[in-house]
């Protein structure tokens, strides 16, 4: 018989993880906020050029299901404004991310694009366009080249709850469903797109109910809880490895700072915002990381450290950058020719 | 040397491009099982298989996405517009996505956008679009538009061979109606950008492409036995990037052009043909540079309507003899 004051073992990890891996997920999550804080900090400061995206309540949502994918066997994914949390699970790092939203010349866009808005398939994430649901049509080719060359590789592309009502959105998924493609479509539905709550985008009664239109498998889990999200993921993502084709998963989840910074929120009520803080997903992932004895306070606060060290770095680095020169705007259209031409009052 | 169609010549630069590399493959419309509706793919399901020749749902959206993301991943797509009227239905993508592909985050997207154009077929106002204009507007994309067989052959090859997004219209009157000795054993590959000399002359010249080449060829004919003119015709082959050294030679030579197109005038792209041309060659004009265009109505149906709202040869005739006595 065990003593009272024994400590009895910490129960099973679920989904096969290890309890390293348990702490990338923290630190993913960690790193998403605290980018984003960084972010907003540099952003009132008129250092971040343009808009603000944050993804503040939906970490979970984005690091989960992204550390489902398998980058060593070259797994792809596409991630949409809210999912700066999945770009860094595959490697994306803060310099990079900095450099974007503060338009500097070594940015990975070079100026090009803004935001989060980078990526090619080398990097395991491809950089989004703002014309929502497009994305999956393009996922759906490139999980169409795995196919054609018989690759064991997996497309996963996000798409919000909005972007569930566009043309292309039904058109791509449709056609990785009746190809049978490696992709796994991911439905973050966190209530609003923009300013339309999710009741004005469809008369369905959950989202995953559109799966049946396309002949494929749905599932629904908690969007705030990184655990159950990776699980889901998981098994859509082996299961599209194994041949059996697109699987939808709709994760419910909320996002606690509106469609943006400049954002008034005037139509998410303050009850709303109460209740979804106290679901919080990072403060869920610390209560049951600590009360499972998977990790303790100090570790997480390591991780905390080793964050805001990180952090504070990547921006001494990249704050005094420079911006790039006006002239290499008209490179790289073409590859041949590689330059547009300059406008005759514009020769100097 | 075979006879070849221009719908011949095209199908045979497509079998060519996939005998050479096993990354290009078409996506499309009952491109596969029943080989096209004009027939272009006949032959190549059985030949390359349904991994290579995919029959896709009515989704034009989707084609043009799934060859983009091919495309990045080192594939050659070749997506084909049942009827590039349809291509509208694709505008977001082409415009949005795969336009802009490369010079916003590196992502190169060598695919082509391929259909059937044109009219003076009775097939209404959907059957018969030329819609190079909507497009011409786009940097990224490249256009090609070719008249003759060797052309067609050579340009579907070099827009597969091409880095960049090619459209590529052909013209569905054509078809049929344009045979060419082609050499079997010639590599036929037309560059992308770079006009042909139709036809020389030295008293007027017409810029034109696609069907219209012939209407123009048989003005100038008209022209000569009747007027005694010298008339130049600049076959452009490539909309964009379009070959201004070409038209610019040939304004410096003859002083007086008529730029023809089946599409409709307003916004069409002898607008921004007539603009390069008052930019770069002003001081060589003799006369305004003049166009002959469809009127600005969609395409009706009636051949009499047809007939009336596209260019006709007379139209070109009437055109340059305005120009010839300006």
């Amino acid at each position: 018989m065990a003593s009272p004051n024994s400590v009895s073992a910490p129960p099973a990890i679920p989904a096969g993880l290890s309890v390293e891996q348990l702490l990338d997920l923290y630190y993913y999550m960690r790193l998403t906020r605290s980018l984003e804080e960084r972010l907003v900090a540099l952003y009132r400061q008129a250092k971040v050029v343009g808009g603000l995206f944050r993804s503040l309540g939906q970490e979970a949502d984005a690091v989960g299901s992204a550390y489902a994918i398998d980058q060593d066997k070259g797994d792809i994914l596409s991630p949409l404004i809210r999912n700066l949390g999945s770009m860094l699970v595959c490697g994306a790092t803060p310099v990079e991310v900095l450099r974007q939203y503060m338009a500097k010349a070594e940015s990975p866009t070079h100026g090009r694009d803004l935001n989060i808005h980078y990526g090619t398939p080398q990097q395991g994430f491809i950089g989004q366009i703002s014309h929502l649901g497009d994305m999956v049509p393009v996922m759906g080719g490139i999980a169409l080249s795995f196919k054609m060359r018989g690759e064991d590789r997996v497309a996963l592309v996000y798409v919000g709850d909005g972007a569930m009502s566009t043309g292309t959105f039904h058109e791509g998924i449709n056609f990785a469903a009746v190809q049978r493609l490696p992709l796994v479509v991911i439905a973050e539905n966190n209530g609003y797109a923009f300013s339309t709550p999710t009741a004005k985008q469809s008369a369905v009664k959950h989202l995953a109910d559109k799966a049946a239109a396309y002949g494929i498998p749905s599932v629904r889990a908690d969007g705030n809880d990184v655990l159950a999200v990776y699980e889901v993921t998981r098994r859509a993502v082996d299961r599209a490895r194994s041949g059996e084709g697109v699987t939808l998963i709709e994760l419910e989840t909320y996002r606690r700072k509106g469609h943006a910074e400049h954002d008034d929120q005037s139509y998410q009520s303050a009850e709303e915002m109460e209740r979804w803080e106290a679901d919080d997903p990072i403060d869920r992932y610390i209560r049951q990381l600590t009360t499972s004895g998977w990790s303790t306070p100090a570790a997480l606060a390591d991780i905390d450290r080793r964050i805001a060290d990180e952090l504070a770095a990547a921006v001494a680095l990249v704050e005094p950058e420079a911006g790039p020169d006006a002239g290499t705007a008209l490179s790289g259209v073409w590859l041949d020719p590689p330059e547009a031409e300059r406008e005759w009052y514009d020769r100097g | 040397m075979p006879e070849v169609t221009y719908l011949e010549a095209i199908r045979q630069g497509m079998w060519e491009e996939m005998e050479r590399d096993e990354n290009v493959f078409i996506l499309g419309e009952d491109v596969g099982a029943y080989g096209g509706a004009f027939k272009v793919t006949d032959g190549f399901l059985e030949r390359f298989g349904a991994q290579r020749v995919i029959d896709t749902p009515i989704s034009e959206a989707a084609i043009i996405g799934a060859a983009a993301g091919a495309a990045h991943m080192g594939f050659r797509p070749i997506a084909e517009m049942q009827f590039i009227d349809f291509i509208s239905c694709a505008y977001d993508m082409l415009t949005n996505y795969v336009a802009t592909a490369r010079y916003r985050a590196g992502l190169p997207t060598p695919m082509v956008v391929r259909g059937p154009s044109g009219g003076y077929v009775r097939g209404g106002p959907f059957h018969s679009q030329n819609p190079e204009a909507a497009f011409l507007h786009t940097p990224g994309l490249k256009i090609v538009c070719p008249a003759t067989a060797r052309d067609a052959k050579g340009l579907i090859k070099a827009a597969v061979r091409d880095e960049d997004p090619v459209l590529y219209f052909e013209h569905k009157y054509l078809y049929r109606r344009i045979k060419e000795d082609l050499p079997a054993d010639e590599e036929i590959l037309t560059p992308i950008g770079k006009a042909r000399l139709a036809r020389e002359g030295h008293d007027l010249t017409i810029v034109t492409w696609s069907a219209m080449v012939f209407k123009a060829l048989e003005a100038a004919e008209q022209l000569s036995a009747e007027d005694g003119l010298s008339v130049e015709v600049i076959d452009l082959r490539t909309l964009l990037p379009m070959d201004d050294q070409a038209i610019m030679a040939s304004v410096r030579k003859t002083n007086r052009v008529l730029i023809a197109h089946e599409d409709t005038r307003t916004g069409g792209v002898a607008g921004e043909i007539t603009a390069r041309i008052n930019n770069d060659a002003f001081e060589f004009l003799d006369a305004p540079v003049k166009r002959v265009a469809a009127h600005d109505v969609p395409l009706p149906y009636a051949p009499a309507l047809e007939d009336f709202v596209l260019p006709q040869t007379d139209d070109l005739v009437a055109a340059a003899r305005w120009l010839a006595a300006y």
